[in-house]
Parts: C-alpha cells; structure tokens; sequence
C-alpha cells in the first residue's frame, strides 16, 4: 500500500476505475477464448467474477497478472493504458495475486516470504533482516491482523498463509487484489476474519476481484458481479439488482443442446441390479460414513462443491486410498482394495481427474498409453508381442475414434480433447464393469465433450455401471439417472433425475442455499 | 513444444506408411536424430581416430578388441544403471558393490571353493540391492542419498573384512569363467558383455516388467493409476543394479585373479555417463541399452585414442569430459 495511493482517481474518463478493460481477446491456438471482453473494476470495489469452467475466468486473470498477452483489446490502470507483457509488469502496475495454491516458500520465515525479490540490503549489500521484520509488521498492522513476521510459514495454518500472502501483494504496493477461492481451505471464522480485513481494504481504496463459487459470500462481500460465459461477458451489474437465479443460470447456461439433453433410459434406477455398493464407507476427513450404490447399466453422477470429497471417494474406490471402516461390495461380495491394480482386477475403472499429472506419460507414444493397463493381454512367452499391442491400440483407437495421425507419436502432441478420448479408452480396453470417471469432460472443446457423453451412455447401456464425478451441472444432468450429493464429506441428499426440474435446482443443493 | 497439434488428414510422412512412397528427405526428416546422436557421433569419432591415428596402430584388431574389452565391464554395470534411470531413480553404490563382490567371492573361493564363491557374490548384490531398493521404495528416501551412503558402506565394508589386503583367487576355472578365458578368437569378457547387453535390452524394450519401468519413470502417478505397482518395480529396479554390479565384480576378480575393495571404484560415474550419453533420459521414462552400450564403446574409445595420441592423463581427463558435456548437450531434447 503505498502513502499516496488515496490521491484524487486519474481526472480521465477512468474516474473512478482501477482497472478497465475494453474489447479483450485472446485464442489459443485457434480456438478462441475470450471474445469483446470489456471488465471494469472500480477503486475501492470488490467485484465478484463469476462463470462455469471454461468460461474464461482464469485466462482474464492471467491476462491481467502478465502470464497471457493479449491478442486485442487494452487494459487501463488507473486511466492509463499499459502494457502487461509479464509478472513483474502486472506487480509493478499496482496488481496482487493472492494464489488459489499458494506461492509462499514454507521454509522461510512470514518476513523473508513478504521480502523475496525485494529485499531490504544494507550496505555491502546483506540483507538487512530486520528491517524486512519492521516493514513486515508494519503491514500487518495496517491490515489490522496479528502475526508474527519471524514465523516460519510452514509451522503456520492455511489462514496464516493467504494473510502472507495478502501483505505480500500490500506490501508491493498493490492496488488491485485478485482473490480466487480464498475461503477454499479456511474455516468458518477464518473466512470471517477475511472479510472484515476485505472490508478494510476496499475502504483504503484497494480494489479486489473475487472469484468463488459460494454464493453467500458474493453476497456479503462483494459490490458487483460480472459473469461470463463461453468467453463473453454476460452481465455486469450490482448484486442488489442481480438475483441469485440469474447467476445460476449464467454460470450453468442453457444453450448447449443435443447432447446434453437428458434422455430417459430404460436401465439404470431400480432395473438393474446393484453392481456396486458402499457402505458407510470411511476413509480419512473428506470421505465419512457414505453409502449409495449403483446399479448395472445405471448412470450415477456425483456432485458436490471443491473438498466436498468427490475426488477423495473416487479414489477409495480405485484403491488408491485405503478404507477405514465401513465395506465395498462388488455383486455382493466384500472387496479389498490394496492398490490400483486389485481395482483393476475387480473390474473397476478410474478416470483420473487430472489427464496431464495421473492419466497419461505425455513422452510416451498414444499406443504404449493405451496399452499400459492391458500388457498382461500382449505376452508372448515372457515376451511382449508388439503386434499384438498394436493391434489392441489400433482397436481402441477406432472404437473410440481417436484422432491420431501415427500411434506411435506422443501423446503430448494431441489437443487436450484427443488426450482425454485416449484416457478413456485406455480404460476401456480393460473391460470394467464399473467406470468411474471424475471430470471427464474437462478442458475439452464441446464437439468431444459431446462425443465423450454420447459414450458414457452408450456403455452404461451396455451393462456398465457408470460413476460421473462433474462441477459442470449440464452434463452431470445430460447423463446422469440419480445424482448423488456430497457435502463435507457426506452424503447431503441424493436425488432421482425426475426430482431435479434444472440445474438452478442441483445448483442450490449443492451450494446448501 | 506444440501444445495441440491437429491431426488433421494432411499426408505428412508419419501418416502415409505406405511402402516405397516415403523419400529419404521425409524419411530423415520424420527420425528424432537427437536419440541417435550417439551412433552419429560414435562414427564420426571413429572416423577421425582413425585418420589421425591410424599409423599408430588405432585400427589394428588388437587394438579395437582392447576398446571392447575395456569397455566390457562398465557397459555391463551401465546395463544394470540403464534400469535405474530409466525408471528416474539413480544408483551411485554400483562401484563400491562391485569391490566388495569380488572381495567376497575371492574370501568365499579360498575357504569353500567356487559354487560358494560365485553365491558369496550374487548374495552382495542382493543383500545390497535389497536394502537400496526397501529403503528406496517403502520408506521413500531418495536413492542418491540411499546408494551415497551404499557407495561409502560398501566400499569399507570392503576394506575392513580384507584389511585391505588383496585377496588373491588361485581356482583357475572360475578366473577362466570369469573373464580370464578365451572363447576361440574372442575375450570371454566381450561374451559376457553381449549376453548382458542382450538381455538388458530385451528385458528394457520387450518384456512388461520394462515396459513398467519406463512408465514409472515417465510418469509414477499415471503408471500407479494403471495398476502398475509403482513400489514393487522401483523395488526391483535397485535390486537388478546391485545383482548385476556383483556379477561385474566377479568379472574384476576373475579377470585380475584376486579380489580388491578398490575394483571397480568410481565405476558408477563411468557407468552413468555411459547411460546418459546412450541416450537414456536423466529424467527417466526413456532407456535404450543398445545406446548405452555405445555411450561405454564411446567413453572407452575415446580413452584409447587420446592414449595413442599420446595425452598425458591429466590432458585425457580434460578432453574426456569435453567430448561427454559436448555428446550431452547434442543429444538433449527440449
């Protein structure tokens, strides 16, 4: 926080903006992200953004910290245009970033993390630590919270970390704070004591965009929303005239037809018998006593908010993570999952989460990722027959129609669709009889997310039972016969597909509103 | 480092495999030349020894049969480390591993004859293998602090049962076995060298258990999320390295005919570069053992050439590790 920053706004049109942007574009590779964006933040304001995944959220914010350029359009601070081609460009015009993930070194003491890279040097040019302390405190205690510069950051809880954090981004003279999902990892009162230093920021005329899916908090925190979707701005406007219906509806959208439609299917409910069944299944804070089942050809989708344990169950049940109490049951008989591989072996198969770090050797070529679960099927002898394993690729890569040129490329050299259909039918070729998939569609185009719809219903129909972990309500709609929801861990409510009219609806019971 | 390439239908020469109507053009054009660079630069170094030095007896048959042989028993333990870091683990106990396999075959030899010998030796590689690999695997300490320690313990272990003193190996058999002997014209050590060459690089390329360390070197998560039994593999991995630097051990005591806590010390550096200059990536999830085997051909050639040429040691060591930083940087991949 600068001494001056309460000087009289830029007398240009900017009046009171902090931030303006106008008419923003921005494609990667081809394929448009944001489109004639215009954002606005004024001085002193907190402005709520909001918008489902892909909507462009995060690229707009990497616009604005420097990591993106942008292909059109102009960014103004304070009334004057500048040009934020990097990191230090974005921290020198006045913005902060407060990590979702934090940026701190954990090793180092509060001070040393608020100092890194600009450290306090006397002469012979030694840091002069404890000015690093007085400066550290000083800012502390402008933010009106106590904490000890001479910490170590990693001794320290999360809530202690994102107020690092924030006096880090002050203490460079930020004026302009991005705050995204900073109540994910706190607690109640933790959150609260956000608040109120928010509250006493913006009253200093620091700016904050917050980003958060929980609507209360827009509601208490924040003075404006804008909402994007598909890489366009929605609506700007202030949360007294903005319901939360209309922020629903913008952040689910309702234009994406075909596919994500639901249609009733004749398996699934209580049809089938129950393939799966879990019972008071627990396994450390995020999975706590839950049960459901899921039947042969039944599709069921799970839903809850980030940390609601979705990620963590899916898990449990691919063995990964090992369970405390309560059973698995396979057609009735007790499983015991000591790895990934008895998973496997029971018929259980995960789609990971995250393609990139848990579903793919990106260096290694299409054919050996496909064929990685499958290589007890290619021996010959002790041998692997390598025409077997092609033929094995060459099969899944129809059936599923992937996109490759040569299977004998790296995976990396797909687009982000092709990669998750090789994922998928990496899975397929072991011939589950259980399928969970956790985010299937995630940062694919909508042509193949589509495509990867069309599949799961196709393969339930075929006598799988289907487990669809998504955030994206549509889709976990367009498929989904039951939805389960979970809540801290739990199970809050589960809902056949005729008890949920819209996605406003699941939206609500998801949030608890 | 193209993000998203579209696969598009366009005739690029991966795409149209139709016999004859590749060019060379498109055929050199398509080889990721970078995995090559060993071969091209194994020739051209070759090549030019062979010029400059080729009044000095550099390509006498002798001579080149000596670039094998002493080559044989570091590519033989670089085999062994190809594994290793292939599957982004490291093992620096292989030198000291393989003294104190010669040291205890030689005791072992001198009290109970030589079947008792060759287990004594075997027995090393999996005692210490095994302990590497648990402490690796089950307790996740990092393998080049593990094998640092190893590489320190099993070299004074070494030192200490022996006094260190050489143990001399009179059975002539097992000095003959061992890499003493001939095969007709060829050193029994090359045939070792191959066998183990061989092996290696089916096991590497052909058998699952290889194809389950590439993918815990390329990525452990993802390989672990396909049933690969991520522990057990790396497990594993350190337990082939220390069998097979046992085995290189008795190779030093065969040949030389006694056992010495210095054989084979400060071989794992040999051996690693060799691994690395094959081509095999630092980083794991790619190993060739045919590479390595030409990245120790490589290491040896250049030794001999620059003995021929007449090189103090001190200037050897010099070029030696040029040439090496050199081959590296050729081959690295973005």
């Amino acid at each position: 926080m600068s001494s001056e920053e309460g000087a009289a706004a830029s007398p240009r049109e900017g009046r009171d903006a902090a931030v303006r942007r106008r008419g923003i574009n921005k494609s990667f590779d081809g394929v448009r992200v944001l489109t004639d964006v215009d954002f606005e933040v004024r001085r002193g304001e907190v402005h709520a953004l909001a918008g489902g995944n892909g909507a462009g959220k995060s690229t707009l914010m990497k616009i604005l910290q420097g990591v993106y350029s942008l292909d059109a359009g102009e960014i103004e601070i304070d009334g004057r245009p500048v040009q934020l081609s990097s990191i230090q460009d974005a921290r020198a015009a006045g913005i902060g970033m407060v990590f979702q993930e934090f940026s701190l070194v954990p090793t180092l003491t509060v001070a040393q993390n608020i100092s890194l890279g600009v450290e306090p040097l006397g002469r012979m040019g030694l840091i002069r630590d404890r000015e690093a302390a007085r400066r550290a405190r000083e800012v502390f205690a402008e933010m009106g919270v106590d904490v000890d510069p001479r910490a170590v950051v990693g001794d320290l809880g999360t809530a202690y970390w994102q107020l690092t954090e924030i006096a880090k981004a002050l203490s460079q003279q930020a004026r302009v704070l991005i705050m995204d999902e900073p109540t994910a990892s706190l607690a109640k009162h933790e959150a609260d004591t956000l608040f109120e230093l928010v509250g006493r920021l913006t009253q200093r005329g620091i700016s904050v965009i917050y980003i958060s899916h929980r609507m209360e908090e827009v509601y208490r925190i924040a003075d404006r929303i804008t909402i994007l979707r598909d890489g366009r701005r929605l609506l700007t406007g202030p949360l007294t005239e903005v319901t939360p219906e209309q922020i629903v509806q913008g952040i689910v959208g309702k234009e994406i037809e075909g596919q994500m439609s639901y249609q009733q299917r004749n398996a699934g409910g209580d049809a089938g018998e129950p393939v799966l069944e879990l019972r008071d299944v627990t396994a450390g804070p995020r999975v706590q006593s839950i049960s459901f089942t899921v039947a042969r050809g039944e599709i069921v989708g799970l839903a809850g908010l980030m940390g609601s344990g979705r990620t963590e169950l899916a898990r449990v049940l691919f063995g990964i993570d090992p369970i405390r109490s309560g059973s698995l049951r396979l057609r009735g008989a007790e499983l015991r999952l000591q790895g990934p591989q008895d998973a496997i072996r029971a018929g259980i198969a995960l789609i990971p989460e995250d393609r990139r770090a848990q579903g793919l050797i990106l260096d290694h070529s299409v054919r050996e990722n496909l064929t990685l679960p499958l290589l007890g099927r290619m021996r010959r002898g002790p041998l692997l027959d390598d025409r077997k394993g092609r033929a094995l690729a060459r099969g899944l890569i129809e059936r599923f129609k992937v996109k490759v040129a040569d299977p004998d490329k790296p995976v990396r050299r797909l687009s982000g669709g092709n990669q998750q259909k090789v994922v998928i039918a990496k899975w397929l070729g072991t011939d589950p009889q259980i399928l969970v998939m956790d985010e299937p569609t995630a940062g694919v185009d909508i042509g193949t997310k589509n495509e990867i719809l069309a599949a799961i219903r196709s393969l339930a129909d075929q006598g799988m039972a289907v487990l669809v972990i998504s955030s994206e309500y549509p889709e976990l709609l367009a498929v989904s016969d039951r939805v389960v929801v979970l809540r801290n861990g739990r199970v809050h409510r589960q809902l056949d597909r005729a008890e949920i009219p819209d996605e406003n609806h699941l939206q609500l019971v998801v949030q608890g509103a | 480092m193209s993000t998203t390439t579209d696969p598009d239908p366009g005739p690029t020469e991966t795409s149209v495999p139709a016999a004859g109507a590749r060019s060379l053009t498109g055929l050199l054009r398509g080889l990721d030349w970078r995995r090559y660079i060993i071969y091209i630069g194994f020739v051209v170094v070759f090549a030019v020894f062979a010029v400059t030095l080729g009044d000095r007896g550099f390509v006498s048959s002798n001579n080149l049969l000596n670039i094998f042989r002493q080559a044989a028993t570091i590519s033989i333990i670089a085999v062994g480390v190809t594994f290793v870091i292939s599957c982004a683990e490291i093992d620096l106990s292989v030198g000291s591993v393989a003294g104190l396999a010669s040291v205890c075959t030689a005791m072992a030899i001198s009290t109970w004859g030589i079947v008792a010998g060759i287990l004594a030796g075997l027995a090393v590689g999996v005692v210490v293998g095994a302990i590497n690999g648990t402490l690796v695997s089950m307790l996740n300490i990092p393998s080049f602090l593990v094998t640092l320690g190893m590489l320190g313990m099993a070299a004074g272990v070494a030192q200490w049962i022996t006094d260190s003193a050489p143990q001399p190996i009179l059975d002539d058999t097992f000095n003959l076995i061992f890499g003493g002997g001939n095969f007709g014209p060829i050193p029994g050590l090359l045939v070792w060298m191959a066998l183990f060459v061989a092996l290696g690089a089916v096991v590497l390329a052909k058998t699952r258990f290889g194809r389950q360390v590439l993918a815990t070197g390329g990525n452990r998560i993802a390989a672990e999320f396909s049933g690969v039994r991520t522990r057990r593999i790396k497990f594993q991995v350190m337990l082939l390295s220390a069998v097979v630097a046992s085995v290189a051990g008795m190779l030093y005591a065969g040949r030389l005919e006694s056992g010495r806590f210095q054989w084979g010390a400060g071989d794992e550096l040999s051996a690693i570069a060799a691994v690395i200059l094959g081509g095999t990536s630092l980083f794991g999830g790619y190993g060739t053992v045919i590479g390595t085997l030409f990245g120790s051909l490589m290491i040896s050639l250049i030794n001999n050439g620059l003995i021929l040429a007449g090189l103090e040691t001190s200037q050897q060591q010099v070029v030696r590790g040029a040439i090496i930083i050199l081959a590296v940087a050729l081959a690295r991949r973005k």
